[in-house]
């Protein structure tokens, strides 16, 4: 165990971490904007509860993935220094920018929503979440192109040894992101949808309230169709990965050898023809590289090295990925089909609504899992090794002590939050105060 | 466009010191001017709806320090870890406490977060950035129990300006004591750097205070504004040239390609940047009212 090893762990652990409260953010905020907007226009109660009881959960959640963020903004410069100095000309530019267009928008609109609710005129209040929902849309596609330019490298060019952007425009518009964001923005919904699907299963097996129907009918058409961007972009994404990302394609599964017309393992021993380079491809015929050959290539190329990542992970992870994605999205369609026309929701669907909470968490997860474990040992495709990125002054009792501290913190965090949703979902929806009214006594008009 | 992307940093994080900093000593003082909870919940409305957004500056001026200076950024934060660490522990514990508070049934830990996470980032920023200029732990002392003092100073003085009653009261006494305590902490953090920038700061805190004393909380507040400020240009002059030992800033400088790219993004955006997180201000100009006061 030395520093790099910790320094891993610890951008594993912080980032998983982050991962489980952005997405729900990302399409919570939206899904809460759509309530208020819904009650702005039609005048029914029913909605304004709705956006007050969803807009709470959606606030303590929000405080986590904000506090988890900064993290990771700090943690390149403090764990993998050289990997900062050596892209930050390119890698730095869309992390500022998204500090600047849309942090910014976020959190102040953000505040404006929470105390706004009797200040602020209803149009220019329902303005705020949207502002803020948008903000936090827009700031998951500068990430993405950030995380994309280290899996697929371009507009830049490498001189004294550092990357030097050549084209900002290039580094904004890269395959790899333009594959990676709807994908990954369409995932968000879907977990969004899936809590929101859970929490409307609960008081669905308690409630025939109207309310809840209406909530669970809207996440269902939303976690449907975000599911299918989600499987439209995964096939775009993997077609991508065959061109840009081989290595981390054959790990996936667990292909050894180049083959033409390779076949699909759905688990090990489970094999269907020709599939792998029909997805890869949309051709039976075309040939796919393998782990073993790439190696060989590789070491060709870079020198003497592993360049294989880790084949069980990245295997796995790309099942459950798929597995458990579909199966939420499954579920939703199956919900949509069987409430159509004003049915009831049966018993069993309700609480089977109850999976859709977990169900996209894990699948969101195990897709990082594959993404960024899929592209080791490189941080940056072809041009800095993860061993190389690492701080040198950094020692393995200051990894050591600020990973031990992050994830006892957390811990502590993560058993707060889900204390804090559960007791909010069971308080449910009926006696919804104005987010902050009950905090905020009305002032006089009086001016200093 | 390196000189100018060094002062848009300095821009960054005096606007970060500013903002944060009267939210910083605000959440420390909190517990101190309230004497129940309905005046607690008060002090910290003063700051709910902006601390968010103030924090986000510290984001952008970190952003910013990647992009523009990648090695300065690495050095900073890696030479730093520990502090660095034990920062955003705080930022953390004070950023759950302040936006759970309202929505638990205790909000004891929640203040206890708020408290320990608004002391521990403003006495270690300002230990960071002295021991960035001296290289010595005296100094990194002093400079922490500086900015401590200050954030204290300038969070009792936004206290007084934004509530009512007994909690104004209670915030006007805080400030004339934090600025007994920050005057001559500032004289020994302050006095060897010795620029004009720094000299000046001193006679803004002690400004403040006076005018704390004479009930011009707007005005004071202004002087607190202005005397971080100062400070803030002064260390960063510090920095000019060598912002890290053994680094110089061109150095640690983007390509001009880049650096005039940010330059584009920065003149479009922070103009509305400034003009909506003002309109927040503008919003909540009002002062908080403590219920029975």
């Amino acid at each position: 165990m030395d520093a790099l090893d910790l320094a891993r762990w610890q951008f594993g652990v912080t980032t998983v971490y982050h991962f489980l409260f952005v997405p729900l953010t990302i399409g919570l905020g939206i899904f809460v904007a759509g309530l208020q907007t819904a009650w702005h226009r039609t005048g029914n109660e029913q909605y304004l509860k709705l956006t007050k009881f969803f807009g709470k959960l959606f606030l303590i959640n929000f405080a986590m993935g904000v506090v988890t963020g900064i993290v990771q903004e700090f943690q390149f410069g403090m764990n993998w220094s050289e990997y900062s100095t050596f892209v930050g000309d390119v890698f730095g530019a869309p992390l500022a920018m998204e500090a600047l267009l849309a942090f910014f928008m976020e959190s102040t609109f953000l505040g404006l929503w929470i105390f706004g609710w009797d200040r602020l005129p209803k149009r220019v209040h329902l303005a705020t979440i949207w502002a803020a929902a948008i903000g936090s849309n827009l700031s998951a596609y500068f990430i993405l192109a950030a995380n994309a330019w280290m899996k697929h490298p371009v507009g830049y060019e490498v001189v004294d040894g550092k990357a030097r952007m050549t084209d900002l425009w290039a580094v904004l518009t890269n395959s790899t992101a333009l594959a990676q964001v709807p994908h990954v923005i369409a995932g968000s919904f879907v977990v969004a949808g899936g809590f929101v699907l859970a929490v409307c299963g609960y008081w669905l097996l308690r409630t025939r309230a109207e309310m809840w129907r209406r909530a669970a009918r809207a996440a269902l058409v939303m976690t449907a169709i975000a599911g299918a961007v989600v499987a439209g972009t995964g096939d775009h994404s993997a077609k991508l990965m065959y061109e840009q990302q081989p290595m981390k394609l054959a790990a996936a599964e667990g292909l050894e050898r180049d083959t033409e017309g390779a076949a699909f393992s759905v688990v090990p021993g489970l094999e269907i023809p020709k599939l792998l380079s029909f997805l890869s491809t949309n051709d039976l015929e075309a040939p796919v590289q393998g782990t073993e050959d790439l190696q060989r290539r590789f070491e060709q190329q870079f020198g003497p090295g592993d360049y294989r990542p880790d084949g069980t992970v990245v295997f796995w992870s790309f099942r459950v990925m798929i597995v458990f994605g579909l199966a939420t999205v499954g579920l939703s369609v199956l919900g949509l089909w069987l409430t159509r026309r004003r049915r009831e929701f049966p018993a069993w669907l309700s609480r089977a609504m109850l999976l859709a909470l977990p169900l996209p968490l894990i699948a969101v997860i195990a897709g990082w899992l594959l993404s960024e474990i899929g592209r080791q040992p490189w941080t940056v495709a072809g041009e800095l090794l993860t061993a190389s990125s690492v701080s040198p002054g950094v020692s393995l009792a200051e990894v050591a002590t600020s990973l031990t501290i992050f994830t006892l913190l957390y811990g502590a965090l993560a058993v707060a939050e889900t204390v804090l949703l559960a007791r909010h979902v069971r308080k449910g929806a009926e006696e919804q105060a104005p987010v902050q009214a009950a905090e905020a006594p009305r002032e006089p008009s009086l001016m200093y | 466009m390196i000189e100018l992307w060094f002062a848009i940093i300095a821009f960054l994080w005096t606007g970060y010191f500013v903002l944060e900093g009267f939210d910083f000593g605000v959440g420390m003082l909190a517990p101190l001017v309230s004497r129940n909870a309905t005046e607690q919940r008060a002090s910290l409305q003063t700051i709910g709806p902006v601390w968010d957004g103030n924090e986000v500056w510290l984001i952008t001026a970190v952003g910013a320090m990647f992009a523009a200076f990648p090695a300065w950024y690495a050095g900073v934060f890696s030479t730093f870890y520990l502090p660095v660490t034990l920062i955003l522990v705080g930022l953390i514990v004070r950023g759950v406490g302040l936006e759970w508070r309202g929505k638990v049934d205790n909000p004891l830990w929640c203040d206890l977060g708020i408290v320990v996470g608004s002391a521990l980032p403003a006495f270690l920023w300002g230990s960071v950035f002295a021991d960035l200029l001296f290289n010595n732990a005296l100094a990194a002392v002093v400079g922490g129990v500086f900015t401590l003092a200050v954030c204290a100073l300038h969070g009792a003085v936004f206290l007084a300006l934004k509530t009512t009653g007994p909690v104004r009261r209670r915030a006007r006494v805080a400030a004339l004591i934090a600025g007994g305590v920050t005057i001559p902490v500032a004289v020994a953090a302050l006095s060897s750097l010795g620029t004009i920038p720094a000299l000046v700061s001193m006679a803004a805190l002690a400004a403040a205070t006076a005018l704390i004393w004479r009930r011009r909380e707007g005005w004071a507040f202004a002087a607190t504004a202005a005397s971080i400020v100062l400070a803030t240009l002064a260390v960063f002059m510090e920095l000019r040239v060598r912002p890290l030992p053994g680094l110089t800033l061109v150095e640690a400088a983007s390509a001009s390609y880049t650096l005039g790219m940010l330059t584009w993004i920065g003149l479009i955006a922070l103009p509305f940047v400034l003009v909506y997180q003002g309109w927040t201000y503008w919003v909540f100009r009002k002062r908080v009212l403590v219920a029975g006061s």
